[in-house]
């Protein structure tokens, strides 16, 4: 079975708390904040003022830019207010708030829960509707997904790689879209493949999940989706990483930055994102909403949401039985790669795969001892760096020399904390590393372009 | 009670491996040859541990406490593997004192000089032992009280060194079960392979260095043994395997973290260059065994394989 | 006897050829230097902070020497007197740098800004901006973990367990400028430093509005402007919601001080003064305060 080339940890993925609990449709919620930075790229800027009235899937906030996406109400009601509110680490950002009344929603949405099949788009509109639906990387990354499908000139796209990875540790929000979304899933491919002209998708699924493996498959057979194939890969984190994933479907290397996975003909998108293509091109429904894993042995219960973009943090936990009492980490996604939220009225966003809930004992770390260059990190390490010298040279602050020891191809898995039995938080000091040595090099491309 | 949210960059999990614990895995490995060589030679050769492990502890301790002024670090076992390891490079009859002398200098020189856990650029327990050899050089090799084997009277690498042929003579299930002579720790080899078999299940070590070491003694020995034709091709390199401190050193002492290379290519360099100087000195050397000094001249190289074995970059 | 005579004199001979040919070879590679910059490194406090602008104090002594205008250049650990008799000794003119010292702009304690969560990652200030805004909620104020402490060569800063707040020494601080640097807030300024330690600033950096900063702490600036309309000198301008005193407009009169609502504009080694009541103010009265601030300032710098 196939993986990735180098490196890699099993962690106990806990899949099994949340893989069984069905989609929930969530209650439209009173009120949302919707926040204008929910992808990489630049904010987008609020078109609707204080005590405007939206409707469900209207515009109101625009890109800004090429890398940058569309973000659209996730309710109908009126703006109460257009201000800067704190994000999920505390941070003040820019947020449309909507009171709700009602659940109205633009006419040109198609609401009927029939599967569309046919597309007879040309790649170009396929892209402009992607665009205009503000569609980002759903996984948790947030790129605009406009961007990855369009592609550049001199390349060609050769194989359409859709991650149904999920190869972070309790999450379960992919599996179930899988399960239970499989048609809008395989007709998002199809339109996929449309757009960035490729004959073959290729769905890598990690075989801890047999049962998504096997749905699939019997429904490309029955239902003669072509061009589409189902391959399980060998259970290991972080396989979800874009680079490690074609490396595991394809064989080949994406080289180091700056270069794109499209250098080795390969497209990759995450489940739910082609989910919500499918209902963007198909349907006219902008992305406003999407599949939340609520998870974490200090719960009360665990589920699988369809939540609206911009519902409280903390409303949501609470149908999960509310945060226990004592000392808890709130995760925004899965325990390797997730965010600490600090603040609960935080919204969800475009991003967000899961909201995880740690006990303190299950967070707490480890308290750190001296480094005893056992390489384990260097083993667990998929992108084949020296996480112990790249973190030491960030603490002590020899930028110039973790740029020669390509700090920069770090992906932030956190496979070499994981493993290191001196508790030394490796990953904390070199993403300060990789954070200078990207800004080092903007600066010295911004000075060679003067 | 209030909730309290707990704030921390990813990753949120660990892999519950700590070095207290990988240092507990090595002393329970060297449990059984030290079974096996208190079996063989009584019970002073608890003794002498119990006074090594007592010794490194206590100087790693003072020092801390001391000379250093920062919270000790004994808690992490390392000194009580260094406490282990040097007693088993002893032997069993050894005046206390000398045992004494040899933690002083494991720890105080080869380690806590340095900074202690992790910074030293030789294995502590190796230092101690070599200072050991040099200066008490008739107690270091006094096996007398070891049973006498089938070459008695005299050790065998120095025999075997000068006539390979009477290799044939030995009983080499013998040496395997513990009887032969040598230091504490060196006797029990099926004890040792053993304890080997444990840590990599336990993944404490990895392969790479424990069978190159051997591999590449096995096939020197083979080689030089071929001179002589007959069965020696294949009890020469048998011999060598088993007698002296070839397995604790392939094992338990080359494998030491800090002082051996982080990547598998380098460990592969690193063991063969072990395998490579110890059959030199043991063959043509004015000592009759040559892995301590093998080990001590390889940990000195570990840097330089360091710079020079990096893990393959992703995508080049 | 013999052995002992051969092997004085093979010494000795191998000793005058390697003599020899490391005389050739030392003419050879000689590098022709400004003897002066030798003097001039000496002179110099050999701290290599770095806070000239150059990478040590030898780089620094070669620019002193090769230029011909230093105007430019300052050595802020040597200071003023240092710079002039420098410049005497290469019969330059030195630059006139009134003296500055780092000045912290964070008053907001463990009482004022109570931590509302607990942060368990590397103890770090950078580590903790990468991905947070800090144990208290304020985006702006100091996180605690000293960077800038490890960043200070003389041991001018210091954390004060009580307030959770780093502490500026200002007779060791050299205003070398690598707290500036380490500080990922940007809560560093360095401020002119007046006679006796004496200073007057604003300990808030937060440019949130009013209502948002005072959620989070107690002694944040609420940009509420009472301080700017009270300056005489026009040294205290408000943006973003924040008040900002202008160390070089600034004249130490301590009004601003009364008026701030809650106490973020620090007073350091001075009296406030003392607080008249309100129905008492009189146009007249402001002038005097003014003039008598005036005459205080000016004996202050005599001294």
């Amino acid at each position: 079975m196939r993986t990735f080339p180098i490196g890699g940890i099993h962690p106990s993925d806990n899949k099994e708390w949340s893989k069984d609990k069905a989609i929930e449709v969530l209650g439209l919620p009173d009120e949302v904040k919707v926040t204008m930075i929910q992808h990489i790229g630049a904010p987008s800027t609020p078109i609707v003022q204080k005590g405007d009235k939206v409707l469900t899937g209207q515009l109101i906030g625009q890109a800004t830019g090429f890398v940058s996406a569309n973000i659209h109400a996730p309710i109908s009601g009126t703006v109460t207010s257009v201000d800067a509110y704190p994000n999920g680490q505390g941070q003040r950002r820019i947020m449309v708030v909507i009171k709700r009344e009602g659940d109205e929603w633009m006419e040109d949405i198609d609401r009927t829960p029939e599967l569309k099949r046919e597309c007879t788009l040309t790649p170009e509109e396929i892209i402009a509707k992607v665009r205009n639906a503000g569609i980002v990387g759903l996984g948790g990354a947030q790129f605009p997904t406009h961007v990855k499908l369009s592609v550049p000139d001199g390349h060609k796209a050769e194989v359409l790689i859709i991650n149904g990875v999920e190869c972070e540790p309790y999450l379960t929000s992919d599996y179930r879209n899988m399960l239970e979304r499989a048609e809008m899933l395989l007709t998002g491919i199809e339109v996929l493949m449309r757009a960035v002209k490729v004959e073959r998708a290729v769905i890598g699924v990690e075989n801890n999940k047999p049962d998504a493996i096997a749905h699939l498959r019997d429904i490309i057979a029955r239902n003669n989706y072509r061009g589409i194939e189902v391959m399980p890969l060998k259970l290991r984190y972080p396989q979800g990483g874009e680079k490690q994933l074609i490396a595991a479907v394809t064989g080949r290397q994406v080289a180091p930055p700056p270069a794109l996975p499209i250098s080795v003909g390969a497209v990759v998108c995450n489940v739910s994102t082609a989910i919500a293509v499918y209902e963007a091109v198909q349907k006219n429904k902008p992305l406003i909403e999407r599949v939340v894993t609520i998870t974490g042995k200090a719960l009360g219960s665990t589920h699988n949401f369809l939540v609206r973009m911009g519902t409280c943090v903390g409303d949501i936990i609470n149908l999960a039985g509310g945060l226990p009492e004592g000392d808890v980490k709130l995760l925004n996604g899965g325990p390797m790669m997730g965010r600490s939220v600090v603040d609960i009225t935080a919204p969800l966003i475009k991003g967000c795969s899961g909201i995880t809930v740690l006990s303190g004992k299950e967070a707490a770390r480890g308290k750190e001892i001296a480094c005893i260059k056992c390489g384990k990190c260097v083993a667990a390490c998929p992108m084949g760096l020296e996480p112990y010298l790249l973190s030491k040279l960030a603490k002590l602050q020899k930028w110039d020399m973790a740029e020669e020891h390509n700090t920069i191809d770090c992906i932030e898995c956190g496979c070499c904390s994981y493993t290191c039995p001196s508790y030394v938080p490796l990953l904390d000091y070199i993403r300060i590393g990789k954070q200078t040595v990207m800004t080092n090099i903007r600066a010295r491309a911004n000075a060679n372009k003067k | 009670m209030a909730t309290r949210l707990f704030a921390a960059p990813s990753p949120h999990l660990h892999g519950g491996e700590n070095t207290r614990r990988i240092m507990g895995d090595v002393v329970l490995a060297l449990l059984p040859a030290l079974a096996v060589s208190t079996y063989v030679l009584g019970w002073s050769v608890l003794t002498t541990t119990a006074i090594a492990v007592a010794g490194c502890v206590v100087f790693e301790y003072l020092i801390c406490r001391l000379f250093l002024k920062r919270k000790s670090t004994i808690g992490d076992l390392s000194a009580v593997v260094t406490g282990v390891l040097l007693a088993f490079n002893l032997p069993a009859g050894i005046p206390w004192w000398i045992v004494l002398i040899g933690a002083l200098v494991a720890i105080g020189v080869g380690k806590m000089t340095f900074g202690g856990l992790g910074c030293n650029p030789f294995n502590p327990a190796l230092t101690g032992r070599i200072f050991l050899l040099i200066a008490y050089p008739v107690q270091m090799t006094d096996w007398t009280t070891n049973v006498p084997d089938t070459l008695s009277g005299s050790t065998i690498l120095p025999t075997i060194k000068y006539q390979p042929e009477l290799v044939s003579e030995l009983d080499i299930m013998q040496m395997f079960g513990g009887n032969m002579n040598g230091s504490m720790g060196e006797i029990g080899a099926l004890a040792l392979i053993l304890g080997g078999l444990y840590l990599l299940w336990r993944r404490v070590i990895s392969w790479h260095i424990p069978v190159s070491i051997l591999a590449t003694m096995a096939i020197f020995a083979a080689i030089v043994g071929a001179g002589y034709g007959g069965a020696v091709v294949y009890e020469l390199p048998l011999f060598h395997l088993l007698a002296g401190g070839a397995l604790l050193g392939a094992i338990f002492m080359a494998t030491d973290y800090s002082t051996s290379p982080m990547t598998h290519k380098g460990m592969i360099i690193y063991g063969v260059g072990i395998g490579v100087i110890t059959m030199i000195i043991r063959l043509w050397g004015a000592y009759p065994e040559g892995m301590s000094f093998a080990i001590f001249i390889m940990n000195a190289v570990t840097p330089l394989i360091n710079k020079y074995c990096r893990p393959k970059r992703f995508g080049c | 006897m013999n052995s002992l005579v051969l092997t004085v004199l093979t010494l000795g001979v191998l000793g005058v050829n390697l003599a020899v040919v490391l005389y050739f070879v030392a003419q050879k590679f000689k590098v022709e230097e400004d003897p002066r910059i030798d003097e001039v490194e000496k002179m110099l406090p050999g701290a290599n902070c770095g806070g000239c602008g150059f990478a040590g104090c030898r780089a620094m002594s070669e620019a002193l020497v090769t230029r011909d205008n230093i105007g430019a250049l300052f050595c802020p650990v040597a200071g003023g007197e240092v710079m002039k008799s420098i410049a005497g000794y290469l019969g330059k003119t030195a630059a006139e740098n009134s003296p500055i010292v780092a000045t912290m702009r964070c008053g907001g304690t463990c009482q004022k800004r109570p931590k509302v969560n607990h942060y368990d990652g590397a103890l770090n200030c950078a580590v903790v901006n990468t991905f947070y805004v800090g144990e208290s909620g304020c985006a702006f104020g100091c996180i605690g973990y000293g960077d800038c402490v490890h960043a200070c060569k003389f041991g001018a800063l210091s954390i004060n367990e009580e307030t959770g707040l780093v502490e500026v020494d200002p007779d060791k601080c050299t205003a070398c400028g690598a707290c500036v640097k380490a500080c990922p807030k940007g809560l560093f300024e360095l401020r002119k430093k007046w006679p006796k330690n004496r200073a007057i600033f604003v300990a808030c950096r937060s440019k949130n509005r009013g209502a948002v900063v005072s959620k989070v702490c107690k002694a944040g600036c609420i940009g509420c402007g009472k301080c700017e309309k009270v300056c005489a000198f026009g040294a205290i301008t408000i943006d973003s919601h924040l008040a900002y005193i202008d160390p070089e407009k600034c004249k130490l009169c301590r009004k601003c001080v009364n008026e701030c609502p809650t106490g973020a504009i620090h007073i350091v080694n001075m009296e406030r003064l003392p607080k008249e009541p309100k129905v008492a103010k009189t146009p007249a009265a402001e002038v005097k305060a003014e003039v008598k601030a005036e005459v205080k300032v000016e004996t202050a710098n005599k001294e």
